[in-house]
């Protein structure tokens, strides 16, 4: 269970979010939703240890790094670096170092990962020749491989086609069916009610919990 | 009929110089393909006029000492790497100014510095002198290339992941500093190892020249990197026999080779050659 209690974030000197507290269990499908600059991006980054608090405490109930992924948004990944499909894969390693090698097992989850999202006969390709769909796919066969208890997802569907936003969804039910915590930060409210039990709205420096916009309003 | 490319290998210190180099082709252009990779290009120039001042104070202390001069010129180099580093996390990544600012001010204190040395001659430290190039700049040359190699192979893994997604290294394991410094260390290293022969403003035209002109060759990290050391390979024996042949400086002749190996790749190389985007059906 992760339990936020009076979390405040700032960015420098500004204020993002503030006295929010809550909680998320251990195995519920989470969507976190607001408008642009609501602050959804850096409270994922906060959980994942990677934004420090201004005050309050985020207690992730014993998770370790090791047992967080955080799929960020794609677009900081340098997509002209000469590098195949299954090489980003299999890097997700968790602590990749210069003593360990990457091994059958990791190269079986691999493989199973990349089939997973439909790209098995791409493994030896170079991400140059991906569409910004078929990255994305890459980046969740990562986030696969990375067997994390808990797993942040920062705009998933950005960018990707209709088909390809099916595939991904369905292996976000796979993550929670297999009881791992996930958290996603959305912007399609239709979707969200469709698929998302819960959900964590910001807005202002206000946050509701439970709480989507009465249909037909979308969040801007 | 092809004496001109044999005899300069006669003599004992074109030997040397060639040794030297094409260890110095081995080690450095795998360090350049990461930088190109990683973007930092820039970085090189900075330190390639950073290491400068501190060759300077190392000859001031020590006269023509060549380790004296080499650890002055790593200690300046890594001072200006860090700081560098240290800029560009401050300003997220919008520092080319201050690097520029950076640059020309070690090369204005380096040559100042210099100029109060009488028996050291400007040209040779810039530009590089092969007749200087003595049984302690060889072992120099040699011995990078011998660290820089094994430490570059054990760090490969890290360091890929480090180039193409700082941000999930960050995430998932948070020591992705310590193998981007490492990284410098090496890229410093060869930089000052291959001062005496190449000069200091020339030492990374070895390194960059030939990892630019491996995009155009292959795709893959390790088609690039192979590329790059067989073109650096050429550049050093083409550049010494044009040194020699034509008496201009080694750091100059080696450099220019390398560049029209460069402008081959570019016209010729099967990826993203200037040829293809010219003719788009080729």
């Amino acid at each position: 269970m992760i339990t936020l209690s009076g979390v405040e974030l700032r960015h420098g000197e500004r204020l993002i979010v503030s006295g929010l507290s809550g909680q998320i269990q251990t195995g519920s499908l989470t969507a976190l939703i607001g408008s642009n600059g609501s602050g959804k991006t850096t409270l994922l980054r906060a959980i994942a240890g990677l934004h420090p608090l201004s005050s309050g405490r985020i207690d992730l109930g014993g998770l370790t790094p090791p047992d967080i992924a955080l799929l960020a948004q794609g677009s900081h990944l340098d997509r002209s670096f000469p590098i195949t499909c299954r090489d980003v894969v299999a890097l997700a390693a968790t602590r990749v170092g210069p003593f360990r090698s990457i091994g059958k097992d990791r190269l079986a989850a691999t493989n199973a990962a990349l089939t997973r999202v439909g790209l098995h006969e791409m493994g030896s390709r170079p991400i140059q020749a991906l569409s910004a769909g078929q990255f994305q796919r890459v980046l969740f066969a990562r986030t696969i491989v990375q067997d994390a208890r808990l797993i942040l997802l920062d705009e998933p569907f950005t960018a990707v086609d209709a088909s390809t936003t099916r595939l991904l969804l369905s292996v976000i039910q796979d993550w929670h069916a297999q009881g791992r915590t996930v958290i996603a930060v959305l912007h399609d409210i239709e979707l969200v009610r469709r698929h998302f039990p819960h959900t964590l709205l910001l807005s202002g420096q206000t946050a509701s919990w439970d709480a989507l916009p009465a249909p037909g309003l979308q969040a801007a | 009929m092809l004496d001109f490319l044999w005899e300069p290998f006669a003599l004992g210190f074109m030997r040397r110089a060639l040794a030297g180099c094409l260890a110095l082709s081995v080690a450095a252009p795998p360090l350049g393909v990461f930088l190109v990779l990683r973007r930092m290009s820039l970085m090189s120039d900075v330190l390639q006029h950073g290491v400068l001042p501190g060759i300077a104070i190392g000859a001031i202390f020590a006269g023509l000492s060549v380790w004296a001069m080499g650890i002055g010129g790593v200690v300046a180099g890594l001072a200006v790497a860090v700081l560098a580093g240290w800029l560009a996390r401050r300003t997220g990544g919008r520092e080319d100014s201050q690097l520029a600012g950076m640059y020309l001010l070690a090369l204005a204190a380096g040559v100042a510095l210099i100029s109060t040395q009488h028996s050291i001659d400007l040209t040779h430290l810039l530009f590089g002198n092969v007749l200087a190039v003595d049984n302690a700049a060889l072992f120099g040359m040699a011995g990078v290339a011998t660290i820089a190699l094994p430490v570059l192979a054990l760090i490969w893994r890290p360091l890929v992941l480090e180039s193409l997604d700082p941000g999930f290294m960050a995430a998932t394991s948070g020591r992705g500093g310590v193998w981007h410094l490492i990284f410098l260390m090496l890229v410093v290293l060869c930089v000052v190892s291959g001062f005496v022969a190449l000069g200091t403003l020339m030492s990374v035209g070895l390194m960059m020249l030939p990892a630019i002109a491996a995009r155009h060759w292959s795709d893959s990290l390790s088609g690039q990197v192979r590329v790059a050391v067989l073109l650096a390979c050429l550049s050093s024996v083409g550049g010494l026999i044009l040194s020699y042949n034509l008496d201009i400086p080694a750091g100059p002749s080696i450099v220019l080779t390398a560049g029209g190996l460069w402008v081959v790749s570019m016209l010729t190389g099967p990826r993203a050659s200037l040829w293809r985007q010219a003719i788009p059906n080729a």
